[in-house]
């Protein structure tokens, strides 16, 4: 099949970026959306100019890295993929592709579609552990969690930090990433001890970061590969008002 | 040069606990002198990390992804072993001991192994003290699954992304010393080479990705856990970052590699499809459970999967391994599915795949069983091939996977490099010819969590006296240097093939000569195959761009630079042991039936290699390997 | 109590306080203003009784401070949120985010803007006319708001800008009730999932409740009805 694409091009931070037009004229409607960007960016090479930049690792959806903006819509508009799960079977031939990084003040534009996600870090590092230290913790079995309670925690855990829910949300919102973090740790006895605390230091250190309010549109749940619930924010806003009115 | 594995005296269960009754340790007041590099973000990465920070070391940690948390750890599906037979169907240390052991085909040192086994009841219990979500009892207990090459179930697994919430619970401790000031993370660095100052492991250079500055780190020791180089074919199960740069590099510094060619082929992967493709995904082995791996009876079949009747299906493995079946450990597995391929039996439009057939688990245990233990699977399959698994059987193959070889370490983790650590799969150690499923998690997470703060003391105490290392060093200079004329070399070739393209020759080339099955002749071929395309590749390559910038390409190539002479290497292992075992099928030594024959007396023996220098012969340093407590046994499954 | 003023949650948490408050008025409104469906000589004594009552009553009097601050802190606090929000956004060059949420989940902003608006007419009209304007008294001797109100219907244009202004209001409850609930953190999935039945039935009930009022005065009295 034939594509027509409309790449952001951006030479580093601090440049105007602008898209550019690409065709390429022998794609396979099985190539994963990232191997189609291969097989642009070997074209580019070869005719001497500069590749596309892109963050892509596991190729298998996990990792997280390969986030971009696919004709408007966070990977792409197939829900629960993320874009280098999407195929080029999703796209008619002679179809024109719009590809952008994801954007947000919080997440500056590194490089073409490369972005700086660190802020989703720094989140992490306020409070979405638990301070367990390696050594000698207590038996496994000695912690019971129900089945179902385990399950709901994975469901939270699942997150892959990969900034789609900022880049779909129109405030440019990092509550889901941070709800899924605190409900995960939230929703288990071992992480129940430090859950005020972490709330707050977690929460506001979301806000020191730049992103925007919740407003509820549940854009975020729609496009996260994982599917991880708008509850959770809703179990962050109720942790988050407990802890910040009974705070010593 | 005499190999010292430094195994500890006593009986096989006392030797742990007699070398950490024994070792140096360093005074809390003393440890903020000794700064730790450790390279890499993964399970062993994290965690070594996280733990070192912990006791009160100064860390600094580096990964080439843009946050630790997207380590390939991350993409480990199935689960992690612990012998806490919690089932109560007869596990024990010394039965998973010795599982792995005769799972990893008698290659691996008994000391080591024990030491594996034992640590993995305390791992279980520190990740759920961190916050692992594993799968539980609806009581509330532990529960596990059994997984290849083993009888009793012993494995502890979070849904089908297991990997992922151990690796964030390391993540999420070494974020924790990151706050804390404990440690310097430096995200987006690559390491390119290793400093040496009179001898031992002093430090490293680093490019910042997102610069592309050249920038100096000194430390008292540096830690690698950079992972397995099983990208080295191209297709494989890996992630595209995934590299073999670090421990290359650090081996061109002295430090042994062990048994490189042993390499894992995973038997359930997802096939070829085109050759546009970047990766082969793996489906987790837990399918094993309940599918089941048949081919057509009829060579060229051409019917759909559906159309074949039950008599005309050869489930293969059931057949040639009876008791073991369908979870036969995944070397023979592979090898099984790679017999029928070859043989004209493969399904699929390119013919090389097998089926894996969930109908008998659909009728037995219903759909919903089924979805519940699979699901995930199931979508993920779909996702990628558009098929629906529950209606037609799944399409697998075999797919290059895990490095049980990797830089040679004693007892302590530590290389032939005083000061340089290697841990996880960047080094050689607990799994011999073959790994078991679901330890590769353990052993990231073992030598990170449990081994290394105690190994790493027991040096470091003796570095406490003497000058401290800096950057200014003039081995720093040297090294310095030295990268930035491999960086501009590589630029300088502006050739016209891509470093994709001549990794994607020489995935092809060692695939078939170095993979499933292997053969002096196959060997020899490669060797001058691999030395001509190394030869094209720096009179042909084009790297776009310049090194002070983000450049992609630039890191591919230089990382396909170290590729390329590391497939020789693999080359002359495979080729120096004339013996079938694990993963290494040497097609020149097999029993009538096709199975591996293992030649104890001669090749009882890890191969430690020693670089000597460019487009010179490695020369191979055997460390016997020593048997007291077990009796090697043929390795069977039927 | 600096978490409390400054966070994101707790700006918020402002919105879905006040948003209720004003939600549980709408309710006491809207039972009050059902009267003028009823026959003509029974709406009117009850009606302007029933004006009076809320007026003159001491508690209705703190209730109603209570609706001025809702109203005022749920328009200011929308205004910087929604700058904030404007801050931490970069714009796309090609944007088709619109697929995977309700346009009126999007636009709480621009519904809320038309009915302050129409709150700024629909005071003007009844509320300041009653309190500080000239009206004729019934014969009860009560202010006779029901004339009031009947000839404000009379004009077709009238009425539909009213019809129009509560189907702004319907979408903005429609979303904002959810979405209150959801900051304030109901987050068990089952309770939540009723809750969020009982906005649309909530939604609905108000929007259609206010919407045929004026058309039905209208009909009845200047209309095809009369």
């Amino acid at each position: 099949m034939k594509i027509h694409l409309k790449i952001w091009r951006q030479k580093d931070v601090l440049a105007e970026g602008q898209l550019v037009d690409y065709d390429l004229d022998e794609v396979d409607q099985h190539m994963s959306f990232l191997e189609m960007m291969d097989t642009l960016n070997e074209q580019l090479i070869l005719k001497g100019e500069f590749p596309v930049e892109f963050d892509h690792d596991c190729r298998e959806g996990i990792c997280g890295a390969c986030g971009m903006m696919i004709n408007g819509q966070a990977h792409g508009p197939v829900a629960g993929l993320t874009a280098c799960q999407l195929h080029m079977r999703e796209f008619e031939d002679g179809a024109t592709i719009y590809v952008e990084p994801f954007r947000a003040r919080a997440f500056p534009v590194k490089r073409d579609l490369k972005i700086d996600r660190s802020a989703f870090d720094r989140i992490i590092r306020s409070g979405g552990f638990i301070s367990a230290n390696t050594g000698q913790p207590a038996e496994a079995n000695t912690l019971l969690i129900t089945h179902e309670d385990a399950e709901s925690a994975f469901d939270s855990a699942a997150c892959i930090g990969c900034g789609a829910c900022v880049a779909t949300c129109k405030n440019s919102s990092a509550a889901l990433f941070t709800s899924a973090k605190i409900s995960h740790l939230a929703k288990m006895p071992q992480g129940k001890k430090e859950a005020a605390k972490r709330v707050l230091t977690m929460v506001a250190r979301m806000d020191a970061e730049g992103f925007g309010h919740c407003s509820n549109t549940e854009a975020c749940e729609v496009k996260c590969p994982q599917g991880i619930s708008v509850l959770n924010i809703a179990r962050m806003n109720w942790e988050h008002t407990k802890a910040a009115l009974l705070k010593d | 040069m005499e190999l010292d594995a430094k195994i500890p005296e006593g009986p096989l269960e006392d030797k742990w606990s007699f070398y950490k009754a024994h070792a140096k340790l360093v005074n809390p007041a003393n440890r903020k002198k000794l700064p730790v590099i450790v390279i890499g973000t993964g399970l062993s990465g994290a965690s070594a990390a996280a733990s070192l920070a912990e006791q009160g070391y100064p860390v600094q940690s580096f990964c080439f992804q843009d946050s630790a948390r997207r380590a390939h750890s991350v993409a480990a599906q199935g689960g992690v072993n612990a012998a806490k037979n919690y089932q109560n169907d007869g596990d024990s240390v010394f039965r998973m001991f010795y599982d792995t052991l005769k799972g990893g085909d008698f290659r691996a040192r008994e000391a080591n192994v024990y030491r594996l086994a034992e640590c993995s009841l305390s791992l279980i219990d520190q990740a759920v003290a961190q916050g692992v979500p594993f799968a539980r009892e609806y009581g509330g207990y532990l529960s596990n699954r059994s997984f290849g090459g083993v009888q009793v179930s012993r494995t502890f697994y979070a849904r089908g992304q297991t990997g992922q919430q151990l690796l964030l619970g390391a993540y999420q401790s070494l974020m924790r010393q990151v706050e804390l000031g404990k440690v310097a993370l430096y995200a987006r660095h690559e390491m390119l080479d290793l400093v040496l100052i009179d001898g031992k492991a002093k430090g490293i250079i680093a490019r910042n990705l997102d610069t592309g500055n050249i920038e100096r780190y000194a430390a008292e020791a540096v830690v690698i856990a950079t992972g397995g180089f099983g990208k080295i074919y191209y297709l494989s199960t890996l992630a595209m970052g995934c590299n073999g740069s670090a421990i290359w590099r650090a081996h061109k510094k002295g430090a042994l590699m062990a048994c490189p060619s042993w390499t894992q082929i995973h038997p359930t992967c997802l096939p070829q499809a085109g050759d546009y493709q970047s990766k082969l995904t793996l489906m987790s082995e837990s399918l094993r459970n309940d599918g089941r791996i048949w081919v057509p009876k009829l060579a060229d079949e051409k019917r759909a999967a559906n159309d074949i009747p039950e008599e005309e299906r050869d489930y293969y493995l059931e057949r040639r391994y009876p008791s073991f079946g369908n979870l036969a450990p995944r070397d023979i597995s592979s090898r099984a599915a790679k017999e029928r391929i070859d043989a004209g039996f493969g399904v699929g439009a390119k013919q090389n795949a097998v089926y894996l057939d969930f109908s008998r688990a659909i009728k037995e245990q219903g759909m919903e069983k089924v979805k519940e233990k699979y699901g995930n699977l199931f979508s993920m399959y779909k996702k990628i091939t558009a098929d629906d698994a529950y209606a037609a059987p799944m399409k697998i193959s075999p797919a290059a996977h895990f490095s049980m070889g990797g830089l040679w370490v004693d007892y302590e983790l530590m290389t032939t490099i005083p000061g340089l650590f290697a841990v996880g799969e960047a080094n050689f150690a607990d799994h011999g010819a073959n790994r078991l499923g679901a330890n590769s998690l353990l052993q990231a997470c073992v030598d990170g969590y449990f081994i290394l703060p105690y190994t790493i003391a027991n040096y470091l105490a003796g570095e406490l006296k003497g000058e401290k290392a800096t950057v200014n060093h003039p081995q720093f200079e040297i090294a310095e240097k030295q990268v930035n004329e491999q960086l501009n070399r590589l630029l300088a070739i502006r050739g016209t093939k891509t470093a994709d393209h001549f990794h994607k020759e020489l995935g092809k080339m060692l695939y078939d000569k170095c993979g499933l099955s292997r053969s002096a002749g196959g060997l020899n071929a490669a060797i001058t195959g691999i030395q001509q395309l190394r030869k094209d590749f720096y009179t042909q390559l084009i790297v776009p761009g310049t090194a002070g910038e983000i450049n992609a390409e630039l890191e591919k190539a230089g990382r396909v630079a170290d590729y390329l002479e590391i497939a020789e290497l693999m080359c002359h292992d495979a080729l120096s042991r004339e013996e079938s075992c694990g993963a290494h099928f040497r097609e020149e030594y097999q029993t009538a039936e096709g199975e591996a024959l293992r030649n104890d007396e001669e090749f009882c023996y890890v191969s430690a290699w020693e670089w000597t220098g460019a487009d010179q012969p490695p020369v191979l340093h055997p460390e016997p390997l020593v048997f007291e407590f077990i009796n090697l046994s043929v390795r069977s499954y039927t | 109590m600096k978490t409390i003023l400054s966070s994101t949650l707790s700006r918020k948490n402002l919105m879905a306080l006040t948003g209720l408050f004003l939600c549980f008025f709408l309710v006491i409104h809207l039972l009050g203003n059902l009267q003028l469906l009823l026959p003509p000589e029974r709406a009117e004594g009850s009606f302007n009784y029933y004006s009076d009552l809320l007026s003159g009553n001491i508690f209705i009097m703190m209730i109603s401070y209570v609706l001025y601050f809702s109203l005022v802190a749920h328009a200011v606090d929308a205004l910087v949120i929604t700058i904030r929000n404007k801050k931490a956004v970069s714009k796309y060059a090609y944007d088709d985010r619109k697929q995977v949420s309700k346009w009126y989940s999007r636009n709480m902003g621009i519904l809320g803007s038309i009915l302050l608006i129409f709150l700024i007419i629909h005071f003007k009209d009844f509320w300041y006319l009653y309190k500080f304007g000239t009206v004729p008294k019934d014969k009860e001797g009560y202010k006779n708001l029901y004339v009031v109100v009947i000839y404000a219907f009379k004009s077709w244009w009238y009425v539909l800008l009213y019809v129009f202004a509560m189907l702004a209001l319907g979408y903005h409850l429609l979303h904002g009730f959810k979405s209150a609930v959801r900051t304030l953190g109901l987050y068990h999935p089952r309770y939540a999932g009723y809750v969020q039945i009982f906005g649309l039935i909530y939604s609905y009930a108000i929007t259609i409740g206010f919407s045929i009022i004026p058309v039905y005065v209208h009909l009845t009295h200047f209309g095809l009805w009369n």
